[in-house]
């Protein structure tokens, strides 16, 4: 293993900033390490092997003309294939895209290779992001680095599995019940999901719109955070971007790296702990807990009764807006075309194509989501389900009157094995029984690694008011400092 | 079943209408993104990642829309949201990008207005329930023998129209209309059409589709509760409401007559027989599935812009037509007339360069409105200003011109795009008043046409008349014919 993959973004910027290194040894050293291990983890689905050498020249050459390089330049990245890459495949894990090759950049793919990233390919996921295993993905699954027969999460589960395994020291991953926070649990990284449109979700495939947002992945909390500021910000081109400056979440995951939260109110949730949570993780977290209140915090219980309805309301305004999200999907204008033999009707051919294009999680949310708009049900499930939506946010407010931060265990469960619950619809859903509030709020929530049960990772999930997204990086990153990094055995890879 | 006539089914049966018409606005891009309107563009090359639908793709709202819209609604004496929603309306059609229309629901920015309009010197007050913004869809072309989508050999599809704003105003059913049902029809959809166009906000060609009505109509007998209406599309010119209307009073009062009972469903209008035909029934109609678009926040016009938007107004075609009518003096009917033609304003602009309001009237209504129609443009387009009108006018009445040389200048105006009197100079367009050589004029015309002369020497005095065309044919008809006349009269020796 080069000692290149090892290095934090954060180092690898420096050394690649100061010439120590060329951005293209660096590149070669993970694509090299991708070729290893790939054909294992399966967490890429397109590896861009001269786009991403291309790039890198092309710090080289900045940094030899004497520019001034960003904070990441020359930094390999994973990108999740939910996001749309101009002249790059992006299925967004589907048959019904496999062939797409995007005429255009979403927002965030622009931002990080202006930002000098280097994007070395586009990582595999639940098909539209639907699942919490990455097991939904057309492509097969991915697997965890730290026991390749249990799942890395999901639906981000290709970008959490290549920064745990070394492939990329960051990643993209997108969260919209607890994609990001979920994986970078169980496989013991960092995940932010930020602000309700503090990040663009111009070329994001959308699963629901009200609920996707696009976050970072680190093996650090200030990893994460170099890459929060590159890809946060205004965005014109989508309406739900907040026209506000970026939370300074460096400068808080530097500030909190000097262990120090004395004066930070820490809120527990009550309703988030309890049963139905593996005990090693609620072990996990109550030492976690300690060690927020060993570094200074003032900690409280904090009650959000309506929590419990979070699963519930989820489980109707996502597949709600993905049954009209996913309407595009038809064959008329690019990817998949089933039964086009000049004798099936324009309806035969739809059909057809989505029948072959679709895998079954997908259908059943889009029955589902078509059933609860549909005239007669709209007030009982989409209406209802938003009013709810309101309470929580209510719930939060009232907590965050008490707490700077709230913090739950990520998942109540570490990574479970592979094909363990693909059955069980119900059981693959309580994995967002924590990340869900915070998804449904629009609130920034942060994973960090906070120990290890039955040798697997758990996360701690670190909540903040919405905006606030450096509460959350501050917070982390002072318990990243007080704790022991977790890196998975190396003979699983090796 | 024998064809009823329909002053015996107004008498029996009390018609209640409503419309609900879509404008196309004039903005210079798309309702959500920045891809150009212009009509008539090679296919599918005013399109980007948004209005094709691409995934990720979002929408943005164009604000010009937005304030169009207000200034609709404003004209139409609604009340402005102060907040509200877009929508989505679900559907598959392969001329929808995104399989879904975004547009608004139970939210719309402007309701609860009405507008006067007037038929046979009556006031009718027509509702407006509401306005509401949406986008236009991408245009079909289905090739194959049928010309539809079902038995078409292949099927295209051009997304430049995708997009583009679209303007939906509902009225109230409007009862009581009576007899002129057909005509308050009509009449709302011409007044709503002036509104627009001094509005500037929309170009209203109908025969484009930039303005499209569907009709609603029923029946009931007096003192009946309203009965089922029935919803007509592709109703798309004046003439066209007012028939669709009368004709559906007609086939639904058989129908009731019959006994039988009135379908709610879609009808469509035929241009070429003037009835309609069922399209696909309501009763089994597709659940469109309405939720407010997570794509695009709230719409929420400041009560303060909204006011400044009000204060701006131009003045609207019903003030204006009572100004003229006052100031002018026009009559009732010429003001239906001028205002049917879209000429109120040119005559207005005319009279107010100078020309007497008769003649301006005159000339509008009469040779510049025969020409605008055998261009096939509004009178507005055609190519000549009030005040070039009113310099014709005045150049007539000094004698300068002739009313058939005014009309060659008028040709060369509109060939040439120059001035009026350059046409004069260019083509010597201006009366021959020079007597000596009308005199000559006169000698060669007698010399020329012995029998004719002999005739009119011998006492048939309408035979000069052939003098005078020749006498007018050799001086290109500059010459003025009465006195052209008069002078041959003088050489033959005759009188009148």
């Amino acid at each position: 293993m080069s000692d290149l993959i090892g290095l934090t973004a954060a180092e690898t910027a420096e050394k690649v900033a100061s010439g120590e290194v060329s951005a293209v040894e660096v590149a070669q050293a993970h694509l090299d390490r991708i070729a290893a291990v790939d054909g294992k983890l399966n967490a890429f689905l397109h590896v861009d092997t001269d786009g991403a050498l291309e790039a890198a020249k092309a710090v080289d050459a900045h940094r030899a003309s004497g520019d001034q390089l960003g904070p990441l330049a020359g930094v390999p990245l994973a990108m999740k294939d939910v996001v749309v890459t101009k002249g790059l495949p992006t299925t967004s894990g589907s048959k019904i895209l496999q062939g797409w090759i995007p005429p255009y950049d979403a927002t965030i793919s622009k931002r990080v290779k202006d930002a000098g990233i280097v994007m070395l390919g586009k990582t595999n996921m639940d098909e539209f992001a639907m699942g919490s295993s990455t097991e939904n993905s057309a492509y097969g699954p991915t697997a965890n680095p730290w026991d390749l027969s249990k799942i890395p999460g999901g639906s981000s589960g290709g970008s959490s599995a290549a920064v745990a395994g070394f492939e990329a020291p960051l990643s993209i991953g997108t969260d919209t019940g607890g994609s990001i926070r979920q994986p970078a649990a169980v496989t013991g990284i960092v995940g932010h999901k930020p602000t309700y449109g503090a990040v663009s979700r111009y070329g994001l495939i959308a699963f629901s719109s009200s609920l996707d947002q696009a976050g970072p992945f680190g093996r650090t909390v200030l990893d994460a955070a170099l890459l929060h500021e590159v890809i946060a910000g205004h965005d014109r081109c989508d309406s739900t971007s907040i026209p506000q400056p970026v939370a300074p979440v460096v400068a808080a995951a530097r500030e909190g790296a000097r262990g120090d939260l004395s004066g930070v109110r820490v809120g527990v949730v009550r309703e988030l702990q309890g049963e139905g949570y593996q005990a090693g993780v609620l072990a996990s977290f109550e030492a976690a807990v300690a060690k927020l209140r060993e570094l200074g915090a003032q900690v409280v219980e904090v009650s959000c009764p309506h929590f419990e309805y979070a699963l519930p309301a989820y489980y109707l305004i996502a597949p709600s807006e993905c049954s009209s999200n996913l309407a595009r999907f038809d064959s008329v204008r690019y990817g998949m075309r089933v039964g086009d033999d000049g004798v099936n009707s324009l309806e035969e051919v739809m059909s057809l194509t989505r029948e072959a294009g679709f895998g079954p999680e997908v259908k059943r949310r889009i029955i589902i989501g078509t059933y609860a708009l549909s005239s007669g049900y709209y007030d009982a499930y989409y209406g209802q389900a938003q009013k709810v939506r309101t309470l929580i946010v209510r719930d939060f407010t009232a907590a965050f009157d008490q707490a700077d931060v709230l913090v739950s265990p990520t998942s109540p469960f570490v990574a479970f094995g592979l094909g363990e619950r693909v059955d069980d619809p119900m059981a693959m859903y309580i994995n967002d029984l924590c990340t869900l509030p915070a998804s449904l709020a629009g609130t920034p929530a942060i994973s960090v690694p906070c120990g290890l049960s039955d040798g697997l990772p758990v996360g701690l999930q670190i909540m903040a008011p919405a905006l606030a997204d450096d509460r959350c990086y501050r917070v982390a990153a002072a318990f990243e400092a007080a704790t022991d990094r977790l890196v998975p055995p190396a003979e699983v890879l090796a | 079943m024998t064809t009823l006539s329909y002053e015996d089914v107004v008498a029996r049966y009390e018609p209640v209408f409503g419309l609900e018409t879509h404008v196309e606005l004039g903005t210079r891009s798309k309702m959500f993104c920045g891809c150009s309107t212009e009509f008539g563009a090679e296919p599918n090359t005013q399109t980007c990642p948004v209005c094709l639908g691409l995934p990720g793709a979002l929408p943005v709202v164009n604000e010009v829309a937005i304030e169009s819209t207000i200034k609709i609604g404003l004209a139409l004496n609604c009340s402005i949201a102060t907040w509200c929603r877009f929508a989505r309306k679900n559907y598959f059609y392969p001329d929808m990008p995104k399989n879904f229309q975004t547009s608004q629901y139970d939210e719309p920015l402007c309701f609860d207005g009405y507008l006067d309009v007037e038929v046979e010197g009556k006031s009718y007050r027509v509702g407006i329930e509401r306005v509401h913004m949406e986008e236009d869809t991408g245009k079909n072309t289905h090739v194959g023998t049928s010309g539809r989508i079902h038995g078409a050999e292949y099927s295209l599809v051009d997304f430049n129209r995708a997009g583009i704003p679209l303007i939906e105003i509902v009225t109230k059913p409007v009862p009581g209309a009576g007899a002129l049902a057909p005509e308050v029809a009509r009449a709302y959809v011409t007044e709503l059409r002036d509104i627009l166009r001094t509005l500037g906000v929309s170009d209203v060609r109908m025969e484009q589709g930039s303005l499209r009505c569907d009709v609603n109509t029923s029946l009931n007998r007096p003192g009946e509760e309203w009965g089922t209406r029935t919803e007509t599309k592709n109703v798309n010119s004046l003439r066209s409401v007012e028939r669709a209307v009368r004709s559906e009073i007609i086939r639904q009062a058989g129908l009731l007559d019959a006994g039988e009972r009135i379908l709610q469903e879609t009808r469509h209008f035929s241009e070429t027989t003037g009835d309609t035909r069922p399209g696909r029934s309501k009763e089994e109609a597709t659940d469109y599935r309405y939720f407010p678009e997570p794509d695009l926040v709230p719409v929420a016009p400041d009560p303060e812009w909204v006011e400044k938007i009000r204060a701006g107004l131009p003045e609207l075609p019903a003030a204006r037509r009572a100004r003229l009518r006052d100031s002018l003096g026009v009559s009732d009917d010429d003001m239906v007339q001028m205002s049917n033609a879209g000429v109120v304003d040119l005559v207005g602009a005319t009279v107010e360069a100078g020309a007497p309001v008769g003649e301006a009237r005159n000339w509008w209504l009469g040779y510049l409105a025969q020409q605008a129609n055998s261009r096939e443009v509004e009178a507005s387009d055609l190519g000549i200003s009030p005040a070039q009108v009113a310099r014709l006018i005045a150049l007539v009445a000094d004698g300068t011109l002739s009313a058939g040389l005014a009309k060659q200048v008028v040709d060369g105006v509109l060939e040439t795009g120059h001035d009026v009197d350059a046409v004069i100079a260019e083509r010597g367009l201006q009366r021959v008043s020079d007597t000596g050589a009308l005199e000559q004029a006169a000698d060669e015309a007698i010399a020329a046409n012995p029998d004719v002369a002999d005739k009119v020497r011998g006492g048939k005095l309408p035979a000069v008349g052939a003098l005078v065309g020749a006498v007018m044919k050799a001086t290109r008809g500059q010459a003025d014919a009465a006195a052209v006349k008069e002078i041959l009269l003088r050489k033959l020796g005759v009188s009148e």
